[in-house]
């Protein structure tokens, strides 16, 4: 068990090292550097020597690139062009609105697309895990933004239930945040539980269709029992390898709803960076998106490890 | 079945093939008839558009602002004045022709790539496969913003980058399926008649690949049009005054409260266009026997 884990570790600290090379090579590749690419026509005489000089850009590519992860770990994440502040400080209230509006919806979703999943995988075919299946699907494939513009519709100028975009600081306590977030942290869940859902179903059939389950049946077990001993261990294990892999989404997903409502995180702070051309910006929080998702794979592997004793046992492991 | 014929050509096929067979099976089932339904009607919308409006989907109009829908404008008029009706049935034209070029990049090195790792296999393929792993564990849409930042956004240049990203998640597809296949007898028998890599690919391994990555094709399609049109939405993908549907969103979101009429009606056109082809690679998957489960858009 121990050498599996050690093994995903492994694989994690390679996916690290490989995806912050590429983060810090995309814009390594650019013609010009990050002090050209922001001064745009300005970049020239004095100028162009202070932002060489504050960026460290004198210095040949690797000791950069080694620096500057080396700095990320210890928190040090660079200096940003456009707003002259260390990336560190600005980063902190934005990622705590960020891991809010993440934290809530994953709360909303992760118990009620289990739920909604282990009920459609039971109920396979019936009208009730078509009419779930269906509005997963279109949940799914719909892309967030028009989902999220046809709520505000409904919700915040129809009905006028909620507001339609976030109007507070970036330092907003959480009180003052929280009426502002129900509906955005109705749109991620809402899509982030269609995700799940459909793993956990078939999750819930395959093991269904399996010989123990048979075996169970034919003995008699009452149902109930069969649900809730036999079936739910082993169907909603896998179930924590897929809110893993939301995250992928959640992380994609939050860029594009923080941006839909204006709402004063990470998402929306890397989008102002990109039109700032703020470049440093963008490699940190790039990174720190990857970084997270990276990390919270591992911990969804470790998982899996220490709960299926058919993976730890297993020789073949990926 | 396998069917080996006496020139060593060999299929391992279980229906008959081709393009109108697979297509009436597909067009059997109502998934696939809605889903073809929809993405004719759209493409046969994109063709045609410039006969459908007589009005300039791009001109200004300080005239005729947020007016709601009449005779004279069926869908009303945007904040800058433009005709809806003419911006929306033109606003599929530039994502579907970005998007069915990415595909066709995607697909064809994803499935090469792929098919051949499935192939060789041994050390070279283990390797390869850690930095697709790698590439997949990052969130797609990341990867797009920071390509955006550094080459700058722009609907065409979003296309190799799209089909790179996307066909790193096809090599999984096709190296699986090559895998299953190079494991067979007649590829062991073209092995054994000393065949060139290159005819093991083209003539044995691939045709059986096929099936799987037309699947794989429909249901990138339709991620691609997701990740297009988010882009589009965020400000890099189609550039002003370009009719799109993802930046008419983008663009309109602003006067909701007075003209939804101009932020309705592209959710609707963007909405039936994805859905339609989500169910015709449903339909598609069904009809070829793929079983195919449903990932992520990692």
């Amino acid at each position: 068990m121990l050498k599996t884990i050690l093994r995903r570790f492994g694989f994690a600290s390679f996916t690290l090292v490989f995806v912050s090379g590429l983060v810090f090579i995309s814009v390594e590749a650019l013609p010009g550097d990050v002090c050209t690419a922001y001064l745009q026509r300005y970049a020239q005489g004095a100028r162009l020597e202070h932002c060489i000089e504050e960026q460290g850009l004198n210095k040949p590519a690797i000791e950069r690139y080694v620096l500057w992860v080396s700095g990320a770990f210890q928190g040090d994440l660079g200096t940003s062009l456009k707003k002259r502040r260390p990336i560190s400080d600005l980063l902190g209230e934005r990622f705590q609105n960020t891991a809010l509006l993440a934290s809530a919806a994953a709360a909303v979703g992760i118990p009620l697309a289990l739920v909604l999943g282990f009920w459609a995988g039971i109920r396979r075919d019936k009208p009730t895990d078509l009419v779930v299946s269906t509005v997963a699907m279109l949940a799914m494939t719909i892309p967030e933004f028009v989902t999220a513009s046809v709520l505000i519709f409904i919700c915040a100028i129809k009905l006028n239930w909620f507001p339609a975009v976030t109007i507070v600081r970036s330092s907003a306590s959480i009180t003052e945040l929280l009426p502002n977030i129900i509906l955005p942290v109705g749109v991620l869940a809402f899509v982030m539980a269609a995700h799940i859902l459909r793993m956990t179903r078939a999750s819930v059939i395959e093991v269904m269709t399996s010989d123990f389950i048979q075996m169970a049946r034919l003995k008699g077990v009452p149902w109930r029992q069969l649900l809730w001993r036999h079936l739910a261990p082993s169907a909603l294990i896998p179930a924590v390898n897929v809110i893993a892999l939301t995250t992928a989404w959640l992380l994609g997903g939050v860029v594009v709803i923080e941006q839909v409502f204006n709402y004063p995180g990470m998402g929306n702070l890397m989008l102002q960076a990109i039109y700032d051309r703020d470049l440093p910006l963008v490699q940190a929080i790039a990174l720190i998106f990857a970084m997270i998702y990276i990390v919270a794979n591992l911990l969804a592997d470790i998982a899996m490890v220490i709960l299926d004793p058919r993976i730890r046992t297993s020789k073949e492991v990926r | 079945m396998t069917i080996v014929t006496m020139n060593g050509q060999s299929r391992a096929r279980s229906r008959t093939s081709g393009f109108w067979p697979t297509l009436r099976r597909v067009a059997a089932r109502p998934s696939g008839a809605i889903g073809l339904g929809f993405i004719l009607f759209h493409v046969i919308l994109a063709l045609i558009a410039p006969l459908l409006s007589s009005y300039d989907p791009t001109t200004p109009n300080a005239d005729t602002i947020n007016l709601a829908p009449s005779l004279d404008h069926l869908m009303g008029t945007d904040s800058l004045g433009r005709d809806v009706f003419a911006r929306v049935v033109h606003g599929g034209q530039l994502a579907m022709m970005v998007t069915a070029c990415a595909v066709a990049i995607a697909v064809t090195w994803g499935g090469l790539a792929g098919t051949l790792l499935g192939i060789i296999g041994g050390r070279a393929d283990e390797i390869a496969m850690r930095f697709v792993d790698a590439l997949l564990s990052i969130p797609w849409l990341l990867f797009l913003l920071l390509m955006a930042s550094t080459i700058g956004g722009g609907a065409w240049m979003v296309v190799p980058v799209l089909g790179f990203f996307y066909g790193v998640a096809v090599i999984r597809v096709s190296r699986a399926a090559s895998l299953q296949v190079s494991a067979r007898d007649f590829v062991t028998a073209a092995r054994a008649r000393g065949e060139g890599l290159r005819v093991i690919i083209m003539r044995e391994v691939f045709p059986n690949v096929a099936d799987i990555l037309l699947v794989e094709g429909a249901m990138q399609w339709s991620w691609m049009l997701l990740a297009f049109s988010s882009l589009s939405f965020l400000g890099f993908g189609a550039t002003p005054p370009t009719p799109d549907w993802g930046l008419m969103i983008a663009n309109e979101r602003g006067v909701m409260a007075v003209a939804p009429w101009s932020i309705l009606w592209p959710c609707l056109a963007l909405s039936t266009l994805i859905i339609g082809i989500n169910l015709l690679a449903d339909a598609l998957g069904k009809a070829l026997g793929v079983d195919r489960a449903r990932e992520n858009p990692t």
